[in-house]
């Protein structure tokens, strides 16, 4: 409960950006970070608390972006559905993606490999198939208002973001207290122990990926909306797969705050990189791969995981993060 | 339906695209077999050795096939220090640690050489880049086809190094017994970081196999990962035999796909391929070997 | 209660269970004894779900179980712990146990409160909030058994539960699993420390090489010089037997 209420007052505070934050530019950089952590959230769902690396996120990210952006532009269906459409689509691909490795018992790098693969296969066929606007991407006309999840200005972006990346947190909330958490991280630390003890670790990993694809997918429509162009590079390309992953493992995975504390850590970088270093093609993606290198080999369990060790007692939920055991 | 005229010089053209791939993959299942550890960042690794051959050519007038004994040393250098430097302090016990340390490496190589080289594709003139071999009724590129030669050799070679060396042995006994081969005395991280040089030795001589018939850019080895990965898992993880057959079937795969559906659908087809065999047969057609 | 009929298992050549049946009788303590190798990991794991048998059949409780998943077994009353113990690490000993106790019940609380409730009854109750993988082996191996107790089980397969302990542990750890069959469980035991077993079990197989070789009270299986051989070797139970009549 004292979690919650914590969560509750971190997005109060998020909430006020709005009304005391007034120039664009800083406004633009709270959604971005809130989008982020979204992204984080998403992937940490099934990774950090059900321990199955994805490579391959943009899978559901990307379906909720063409999902919302073709269902405009192709059949002018309002975006508002689209979102819920975005949402469902990138639910059943999870689905799809789930059942196919999980069924089958594939676990690992295998796992990793398989997803990665997933979204390749997305990635070619929207660069192929017209209703996507194939290689030559899609482009989401410009007509601001709220009736159509296009707002003139920052501040109704904001809420929007603010209110999925807050679902996405009191989702994850709840899995920290819930049967299906307790479940779901017994199968991360030990699959065939939690199986001997009644867990059905098919159905609980189902219900995690489809999750995850859910909030992937959300955070999909949003960019959508948000920067009205998509091609099969960004949508499907292994720079959302990389962000989704890289942001809980710089927070810590497997806890309630690390994706914002990982999102924020992030968005700071980047701007000390642009600050410092210019504004290069690659350089943002160069300081990720380096970030990511020297988190796996110096702080497995993230700045979650650094702040508990400085206070000597468990931040959020337990990090297990990636200092597991195989037996 | 195209006719046979077609078809052969496709399936032969694929043969040799898939030699390379072979090549490719040999490193991959080398490094495998060995140390269990999924090498994301193979196809960024053949980037660097595709500019190294590149630049000796264009800045010292190298030849790529002269450059087959400087590039390849270089890259298993490269590859000893990658392993005994990053990659193999980084597990904690986790396969997935490797993995994200591996692709943490990918990322900074491939867009530091686009930040440095930015993204112009670039290719060396030869005297013998257009030269043609006639097989079969279909005119293959004599760089392709030295380069399936090459491949071979490369392979055999590399068999020859495992069963016939101490080195070989010391590999192959690490391979299997971890725990026992450390009890005689074998020195496993400097054995591991040898095995793993010598898989990024094979990218070595892949590119200077392959970029008299080829490019380099920094996404280049982009579309070499998955597609070693694929020939690796289809071949059999950790086997030699089926990581060449298995990459002669997907060039032959992606020549036949790109005929019947298109270059950019025929790619599916290899993804495909691939999450078939990983979900059906985690252990390879050919069943798991070292 | 459980119904074992000719179940078969071959790794390629290796017969590592060859048509065993037997039959554990409802609210026993039971055992299965063989030397290392004898198939007996392999058995718990064909009768719970985690290996698929050649041929053969289990049963439980009267129903056919042999095509189910582990899980599927587990919610019908029968679990299995491992010999090389499996803690969820990184999870308190609370937690642990509270995965056991969410077969049955939904809620979170609930679940918590079991588990400490079940923690109390195998001694671990001062350990609570101490992350299970800190535990001492004697500690994990509580856990494995609180874990197993907190599913409300009607049979528990305990695979070698005290092997890796020292004799005072042993010691503590006896009562606990009598008092679990105090409470209606059946247990059945894999073993390759005989004397825990001489102690604790009423009934008790024996297994070499994948097959039955005896069963029957304690006392009477050790006798047995095939039971010897299985486990000395060949010889020495002729050898026994003449020292045993030359004191006599």
């Amino acid at each position: 409960m004292r979690q919650l209420a914590l969560l509750g007052l971190v997005f109060a505070i998020i909430g006020l950006a709005p009304f005391v934050i007034s120039s664009d530019f800083t406004l633009n950089a709270v959604i971005m970070i809130l989008y982020a952590a979204l992204v984080g959230q998403a992937w940490n769902i099934l990774g950090g608390y059900g321990g199955q690396f994805s490579f391959g996120h943009a899978a559901y990210f990307g379906t909720g972006a063409y999902t919302v952006a073709v269902l405009q532009v192709q059949l002018g269906i309002n975006p508002w559905l689209g979102l819920i459409a975005g949402g469902a689509m990138a639910v059943l691909v999870a689905a799809i993606i789930g059942f196919s490795t999980f069924r089958y018992g594939l676990r690992g790098s295998y796992f990793a490999l398989v997803t990665l693969a997933f979204a390749e296969v997305l990635r070619i066929l929207s660069n192929s198939v017209p209703f996507t606007g194939a290689g030559v991407g899609i482009l989401i006309p410009l007509d601001q208002g709220p009736a159509n999840l296009q707002f003139v200005t920052k501040q109704g972006f904001f809420w929007v973001i603010w209110l999925i990346t807050l679902a996405a947190f009191v989702t994850v909330w709840w899995i920290g207290q819930s049967r299906f958490g307790a479940q779901l991280m017994a199968v991360r630390d030990n699959e065939d122990a939690a199986r001997a003890l009644g867990v059905e670790a098919f159905r609980v990993k189902m219900g995690a990926i489809m999750l995850s694809g859910l909030f992937s997918g959300l955070a999909g429509v949003f960019y959508a909306q948000y920067f009205l162009y998509l091609d099969p590079y960004i949508a499907y390309g292994p720079a959302v797969s990389v962000e989704s992953l890289l942001v809980p493992i710089i927070g810590g995975l497997g806890t309630l705050f690390g994706p914002l504390l990982g999102a924020l850590g992030l968005h700071v970088i980047s701007e000390l990189t642009r600050e410092f270093i210019g504004e290069f093609p690659g350089i943002s993606l160069v300081i990720y791969g380096i970030i990511l290198i020297a988190m796996v080999l110096f702080m497995p369990r993230g700045l979650a995981g650094l702040a508990s060790r400085l206070r000597a007692r468990p931040f959020g939920t337990r990090a297990k993060a990636a200092e597991g055991s195989h037996a | 339906m195209p006719d046979l005229a077609i078809i052969i010089p496709s399936v032969l053209n694929g043969l040799t695209t898939g030699a390379l791939y072979a090549l490719v993959a040999l490193g991959l299942t080398l490094i495998y077999g060995v140390l269990h550890i999924i090498n994301f960042a193979h196809g960024a690794l053949l980037m660097v050795g595709l500019y190294a051959v590149y630049f000796l050519n264009v800045q010292l007038g190298i030849d790529p096939y002269v450059a087959l004994f400087i590039v390849p040393p270089l890259m298993f250098a490269l590859g000893y220090a990658l392993q005994r430097g990053i990659i193999g302090k980084a597990s904690h016990g986790r396969d997935e640690n490797i993995l994200l340390v591996t692709l943490g490496l990918s990322i900074v190589i491939e867009n530091l050489s686009l930040f440095v080289f930015k993204s112009d594709t670039r290719a060396i003139d030869t005297p013998y880049s257009f030269e043609v071999v006639e097989f079969l009724g279909a005119f293959l590129p004599l760089p392709k086809v030295i380069a399936f030669a090459g491949a071979l050799v490369t392979a055999a070679l590399l068999w020859l190094l495992m069963s016939r060396t101490d080195l070989g042995k010391a590999i192959r006994a690490l391979a299997k017994e971890p725990k026992g081969a450390k009890l005689v005395g074998i020195n496993a991280e400097h054995v591991f970081a040898m095995s793993f040089g010598l898989g990024i030795a094979c990218l070595g001589v892949a590119a200077c196999l392959l970029l008299p018939s080829y490019y380099v850019s920094p996404q280049v080895g982009h579309g070499f990962v998955l597609i070693a990965f694929t020939i690796v898992v289809l071949g059999g993880m950790g086997s030699f035999v089926g990581a060449l057959i298995g990459g002669l079937i997907i060039g032959v795969v992606e020549a036949l796909g790109g005929l019947f559906l298109g270059e950019s659908l025929g790619q599916i087809g290899i993804f495909l391929i691939f999450i078939l065999v990983l979900i059906s047969r985690p252990t390879g057609l050919l069943g798991h070997k070292v | 209660m459980l119904e074992i009929r000719a179940l078969r298992k071959f790794f390629g050549g290796v017969k590592a269970c060859n048509n065993v049946s037997l039959t554990v009788p409802e609210g026993k303590i039971a055992s299965l004894i063989g030397p290392n190798g004898a198939g007996k990991t392999t058995l718990f794991a064909l009768i719970t779900g985690f290996h698929r048998p050649d041929a053969g059949s289990v049963c439980f409780l009267g129903e056919d179980i042999t095509a189910l998943a582990p899980e599927e077994i587990a919610r019908r009353g029968m679990v299995r712990t491992f010999q090389i113990v499996q803690p969820f690490a990184g999870q308190t000993v609370r937690e642990n146990i509270a995965v056991g106790a969410h077969l049955r019940i939904r809620s979170r609380a609930e679940a918590l409160a079991k588990a400490e409730a079940v923690a109390h009854r195998v001694g671990l109750s001062d350990r609570l909030d101490l992350d299970a993988a800190s535990l001492t082996v004697a500690g994990r191996k509580r856990l494995e058994v609180a874990r197993a107790l907190a599913t409300d089980p009607k049979l528990i397969l305990f695979d070698e539960v005290l092997a890796g302990l020292n004799p005072s542990e042993i010691r503590d750890v006896i009562p606990v699993i009598r008092a679990v069959r105090e409470e209606g469980v059946t247990i059945l035991l894999i073993e390759h420390v005989m004397q825990a077993v001489m102690s604790l079990s009423e009934y008790t197989w024996v297994l070499n090489q994948g097959e039955l070789i005896a069963e029957g009270a304690p006392a009477d299986v050790v006798s047995d010089p095939l039971v010897v051989e299985a486990y000395l070797g060949k010889g020495m139970a002729e050898r026994i037997a003449r020292r045993e009549v030359r004191h006599a």
